[in-house]
């Protein structure tokens, strides 16, 4: 399948060489071709779903594996899941119309009083990064909540009924043998998370602005790897263009598999390679 | 170690968990929200004419999206009859006879691969039949599809092979009984359920991916004329109707949206549901 991608590509890679992976011009008209606005916009997109979804997964996974009785549990974790087989496309059709005018609404507001970041610079548009990254946040919160809970489960009791019989309180428990005993599954989740959000297509295509430009502010319009292939591909005029547009998903591909393959190595570290995730 | 240090680390101890419920608190109302905002614009627009009409031109209003509706259940389908059969077996092979390193290769590559972005593997079924063919076709929709689903598939029947007590199958073994024919009659039935289960899984979540079927299946105003042109599909006309500029065409993506969604949702608590029934104590 690399192969394959790496074939279709060469065109593109000889005409502009490993070059074409920190050049910033797009431009189909002209046939110039490189690749920099959206590995910035996808990494970007990616950061901060990963801010916003990594706290309330793991808080979320502590509550469902320590404090929530079992059958309580049980069930809000069956919920949980059924959010994740939410397809992308229906979570994009609520971006579209329910986050974009609620981001156009706050983003005045986060200028006003956080405007002297240049993160928080621009003009309100209400798609961007800042909407794209909260998309994905929702679509991996639930793979970081699910794994998390499954490897504070597998927390040994023994560990933590010492901790408790030496006096400590049960959240000190949590934090200093939970939470430290699980951390190489929840690394794992997180990497998991990380390649999902990456490769998310639809979802940030449909609220991102597809603008390939960098910008520093979150709230500007943007681009992401994924987006430009499933913009472009289907209409792409001209071999070099086919051919760059195919490179991109062959970048894409090689992130997400050495981000994969880390994250399964953590995962398996700590709940064994049979857990499924 | 005063009463009054005591004090403040048992109410931290309560805050900390008080945030961890709210964290679970909001993760869960995600979910409601979805479902009640789909739900509420979705069901002003169903009608039987959305089940059964052709879409109408741009500016009229009316008309459906039964094509689209054929032709999610034509690539799913053909996607399945491809992907099923070769994860199941894959699964099998790997639970049977795969502890060593090929095995462990095997899982490691389909974990690696599920992880892979849909987009990268509609890519993949561009340049290797869309390319080659000079045509936007159904087949290679499908066949994006299952390469998406066979890593899923084969995955979850490791489980649940993995499931079934050693005792049932010593004593086929005992009975004289060859390998092949254990695996085929006493493992596999008992597994059954499980592995069922995790294909209908699979269609599912193959069913709402829109991705790599933008430059495979391509999407389709009419009725789609056979397996090498191109065809639609839910999730395809869901994104093309919510990115055009017609009001109309958005109500009718929130409908689109709702069937999907009642799709997917009932094939996923279908699917446990069966398989509790069937396994007894399930997890």
């Amino acid at each position: 399948m690399a192969w394959q991608l790496a074939a279709s590509s060469k065109l593109a890679w000889k005409e502009f060489g490993p070059a074409f992976l920190w050049t910033s011009v797009w431009d189909p008209v002209e046939e110039k071709f490189g690749a920099l606005p959206f590995i910035y916009g996808t990494l970007m997109s990616s950061a901060i779903a990963l801010a916003v979804a990594v706290p309330l997964g793991v808080g979320s996974a502590i509550f469902l594996a320590e404090l929530a009785p079992r059958k309580v549990s049980n069930a809000c974790t069956f919920m949980i899941e059924l959010l994740a087989a939410v397809p992308s496309v229906i979570l994009g059709l609520l971006g579209i119309f329910v986050l974009v005018p609620a981001v156009r609404a706050v983003e005045p507001w986060l200028t006003s009083t956080l405007g002297w970041l240049p993160l928080f610079q621009g003009e309100p548009y209400g798609v961007g990064l800042l909407t794209a990254g909260l998309i994905l946040a929702f679509m991996i919160l639930p793979y970081i909540t699910v794994i998390t809970r499954e490897v504070l489960l597998a927390v040994p009791r023994p560990l933590k009924e010492a901790m408790m019989a030496l006096g400590a309180t049960h959240w000190e428990t949590v934090w200093n043998v939970s939470l430290p005993y699980a951390r190489p599954g929840i690394y794992g989740s997180i990497f998991l998370s990380l390649g999902r959000a990456l490769g998310e297509t639809m979802a940030v295509t449909m609220v991102i602005g597809n603008t390939p430009k960098i910008s520093l502010s979150l709230l500007d319009p943007s681009y992401s790897m994924a987006s430009v292939v499933a913009n472009e591909l289907a209409e792409a005029v001209g071999d070099l263009h086919l051919q760059a547009l195919i490179a991109i998903g062959l970048t894409l591909f090689v992130i997400t598999i050495i981000i994969n393959g880390l994250a399964r190595l953590l995962i398996y570290k700590t709940v064994g390679p049979r857990a499924k995730a | 170690m005063n009463e009054a240090h005591f004090q403040r680390r048992k109410r931290i101890s309560r805050l900390m968990f008080a945030l961890t419920s709210l964290c679970a608190a909001v993760s869960l109302s995600v979910l409601f929200v979805i479902l009640g905002y789909i739900a509420y614009h979705g069901l002003s627009t169903l009608n039987l004419d959305f089940f059964t009409k052709l879409p109408k031109p741009v500016g009229e209003t009316g008309g459906g999206i039964a094509n689209s509706i054929l032709g999610s259940a034509k690539l799913v389908g053909l996607a399945g009859l491809l992907g099923i059969p070769i994860g199941v077996l894959g699964g099998v092979y790997i639970a049977e006879y795969g502890d060593n390193k090929l095995g462990f290769l095997i899982r490691y590559a389909a974990d690696v691969l599920n992880g892979v972005p849909s987009i990268v593997i509609g890519v993949f079924a561009y340049t290797l039949i869309v390319l080659p063919m000079k045509r936007f076709s159904a087949l290679s929709g499908s066949a994006g599809l299952a390469i998406i689903m066979i890593p899923i598939v084969l995955r979850n029947t490791e489980e649940f092979i993995r499931l079934v007590p050693h005792s049932i199958r010593e004593a086929a073994l005992a009975l004289g009984v060859p390998q092949w024919k254990v695996v085929l009659r006493v493992v596999l039935p008992t597994a059954g359920p499980g592995i069922i289960t995790g294909s209908l899984l699979a269609l599912s979540r193959i069913a709402g991916e829109t991705a790599p079927l933008i430059f495979t299946a391509f999407g389709n105003r009419f009725w789609d004329k056979g397996w090498m042109n191109p065809m639609a599909s839910l999730p395809h006309t869901i994104y093309t109707y919510a990115i055009a500029p017609y009001e109309d065409w958005h109500r009718q993506a929130w409908a689109a949206a709702l069937v999907l969604m009642l799709f997917v949702l009932l094939v996923n608590v279908g699917a446990r549901a069966l398989l509790r029934t069937s396994s007894g104590e399930a997890h």
